[in-house]
């Protein structure tokens, strides 16, 4: 009882994180059909914020400085995927498999630039002191930095709802999703609209990085790892659909940590694959999805 | 399909393409000749990248399925050799990295390659298995696209993953290497080398010739109209499905031919050549050169493997800023690759009528 407790905790744990990276991709990729590569170097600069301004701040105020990181990096990420959207991405449009191929050059490229800049070794963000410690539950014992960081994302989930279904912008970019040339003759700017879709999804991504922190030392490489994952959550749960990407990824994260619990780690993503391919075999459009007649 | 060139091959075809294959053959007897033994084995390195290339643009080029897991196809096929090699090599007993990590006895799935008759076929039919099995699944419920190129690269990851946490099975991410015999012959022998070079470049010719025979057959040309309209050949009355299948199976069989003769060549397989990361570089190749082109694939995979090569040795870290922004640019810009581009040249200088129909090309050839 304790075990699965505990493993359940680890795997919200992982589907938090795997949530977080997946809601940017929503954006990107479920709203706009830009699958971004380099939405893993977007992380990767987020996880630098707080590393970057800590080393500004001074360690004593490495708890402020990591806070001050969750607006500055969704702000910087943002700009980063601001400036993508409309130097590169904005040429591909109806043309997804070449934005992956596109964006795959611009995160070997900025990869290399984290490893000029940050050096190759992975680097320490320190914890504030608050997130230190776990929070003893009978025999189970919850990490204060787990619990902090499935608080952070039920938080932005709830934001991002309200912002989809509540706020005029939200609004219309579903619209441009569900139809774009509609959408445009309706009197949306769909080029604005596109451009705010990108700064918020990479934004996400940034924030992402932060609490990606304080699960481990961070490196260049550091969203590499995660964004393959991702990429399968949004699969698994339907093309820019909210409701999906949350059950998705609680469904995948507890899943893996079962499997890793049951096998061995390796085993376990080879079993998640098998999982899904045979999942796609009921659902190939994923959990939820977007009723259409059009043929592709 | 081809592009504009075949309104210039239809006036000498014959005497061009005798031209390319004399060329062709003589550069392949000569450099054994010419260049040193270092520089041959790096050049039979780069044929091998040149065959999954060839492989891989029928499945995306032609097929409109692109696959970011060609990387594990290519393991596959490089691991069945690995595996032979490394038995041939212990003879009776357990190949060394098994005594390290603790196996004692062999492994069922390790027995049967034993046997050059069984491992070399299965370098090749594994990969088309397991390419059929997951097309098969897939394409039946119509996961194509964006989806599937997903896909398939989380199968490369997992796939990377399994081989690096099954030390005792695989090696774990020192992966097979240390061969003290390749097929009875020693390695590192000048004479070696050059008969994996010619074996290198006979793959590739095979390979070349394949894929153009299939390009040009009834099957390629269902094989173009799925990629461009799947749902109307559907509507004719075909099975698309079957189609798609066959042709990632094919490109998965190249990939796996591509990673036996691998083996020998480099000496080593290890997850580090087959993961996301050497699947991408794949289609990097064929990005480059060429796609939905018979040459392009080629050239790419032997200019940008040439230019991984000069400029590691030259400047190491370049190397990642420079295939990041060769990437971008010929995707952006030159979707059709240096294949692309030279039909474009071509067509500028002599037939400026024609120049049309390339773009039209251009424009299909973009899923």
């Amino acid at each position: 009882m304790e075990l699965w407790l505990s493993q359940l905790f680890a795997g919200l744990g992982v589907a938090a994180v795997l949530l977080l990276i997946a809601l940017g991709l929503t954006f990107t990729f479920g709203q706009m059909n830009v699958i971004n590569m380099a939405h893993g170097e977007f992380i990767m600069a987020g996880a630098y914020t707080p590393y970057l301004l800590q080393g500004v701040l001074g360690a004593g105020l490495a708890g402020l400085a990591f806070g001050v990181a969750l607006p500055v990096a969704f702000l910087v990420t943002g700009l980063l995927g601001l400036v993508l959207e409309r130097t590169l991405i904005r040429r591909l449009y109806g043309r997804p498999l070449d934005t992956l191929l596109v964006t795959w050059g611009i995160s070997l490229m900025l990869q290399q630039l984290a490893r000029d800049l940050f050096g190759a070794p992975n680097v320490q963000v320190v914890a504030p002191a608050w997130l230190r410690g776990a929070l003893d539950v009978g025999p189970v014992s919850l990490s204060y930095a787990r619990l902090f960081t499935i608080a952070l994302v039920t938080l932005i989930v709830v934001a991002v709802g309200i912002y989809l279904t509540r706020l005029a912008h939200g609004r219309r970019m579903r619209a441009v999703m569900q139809n774009r040339q509609l959408a445009g003759c309706s009197g949306i700017d769909t080029d604005r609209v596109d451009q705010l879709t990108f700064f918020v999804g990479s934004g996400l991504a940034g924030v992402a990085g932060v609490a990606l922190t304080l699960l481990g030392p961070i490196g260049p490489g550091i969203g590499t790892g995660y964004i393959v994952d991702a990429f399968l959550v949004v699969i698994v749960g339907g093309l820019g659909q909210l409701r999906g990407a949350v059950i998705a990824a609680v469904g995948l994260g507890l899943l893996n940590s079962f499997l890793e619990y049951g096998t061995t780690a390796s085993l376990a993503k080879v079993g998640v694959f098998a999982v899904i391919v045979v999942f796609l075999q009921f659902r190939p459009q994923g959990l939820v999805a977007l009723r259409t007649r059009a043929l592709t | 399909m081809t592009g504009g060139g075949a309104a210039e091959q239809r006036r000498h075809p014959r005497l061009r393409q005798g031209a390319v294959v004399a060329a062709t053959l003589a550069v392949v007897v000569v450099l054994p000749l010419v260049v040193s033994q270092f520089r041959l084995a790096l050049l039979s390195k780069y044929l091998v990248f040149a065959v999954v290339a060839i492989g891989l643009n029928l499945a995306w080029g032609y097929g409109g399925m692109l696959s970011l897991g060609h990387g594990v196809f290519f393991g596959l096929g490089a691991y069945c050799t690995g595996m032979y090699l490394k038995l041939a090599e212990a003879g009776s007993g357990l190949p060394d990295f098994m005594s390290w990590s603790g196996v004692s006895s062999l492994p069922a799935i390790w027995a049967p390659f034993r046997h050059a008759w069984f491992a070399l076929p299965a370098a090749v039919l594994v990969p088309m298995g397991v390419a059929a099995l997951l097309g098969a699944s897939v394409f039946r419920r119509r996961v194509r696209g964006a989806y599937f190129a997903l896909l398939t690269q989380a199968l490369a990851a997992a796939f990377a993953i399994l081989l690096v946490g099954q030390q005792g099975l695989t090696g774990g991410t020192n992966g097979l290497t240390n061969f003290s015999t390749v097929f009875g012959l020693e390695p590192g022998n000048p004479r070696t080398t050059q008969i994996l070079f010619f074996a290198a470049a006979a793959a590739a010719a095979v390979a070349f010739l394949v894929v153009r025979q299939i390009v040009q057959s009834r099957f390629g040309r269902l094989l173009v109209a799925v990629r461009d309209g799947e749902d109307r050949v559907r509507f004719l009355g075909y099975d698309a499905t079957r189609v798609k299948v066959v042709a990632f199976a094919l490109s998965a069989g190249l990939a796996g031919l591509a990673g036996a003769l691998f083996v020998p060549i480099v000496g080593i397989i290890s997850p580090a050549d087959v993961g996301v990361v050497p699947s991408i570089e794949m289609v990097v190749w064929v990005a480059i050169g060429g796609r939905a082109t018979l040459a392009g694939p080629v050239i790419g995979a032997l200019l940008v493997s040439y230019a991984n090569t000069a400029l590691s040795e030259w400047y190491p870290d370049g190397w990642l800023y420079l295939q990041g922004a060769l990437f971008v640019v010929a995707v952006v810009w030159a979707p059709r690759g240096l294949a692309g581009l030279a039909d474009r040249f071509r067509h500028l200088a002599w037939r400026p009528g024609s120049r049309r129909r390339a773009e039209v090309a251009v424009g299909a050839a973009s899923p």
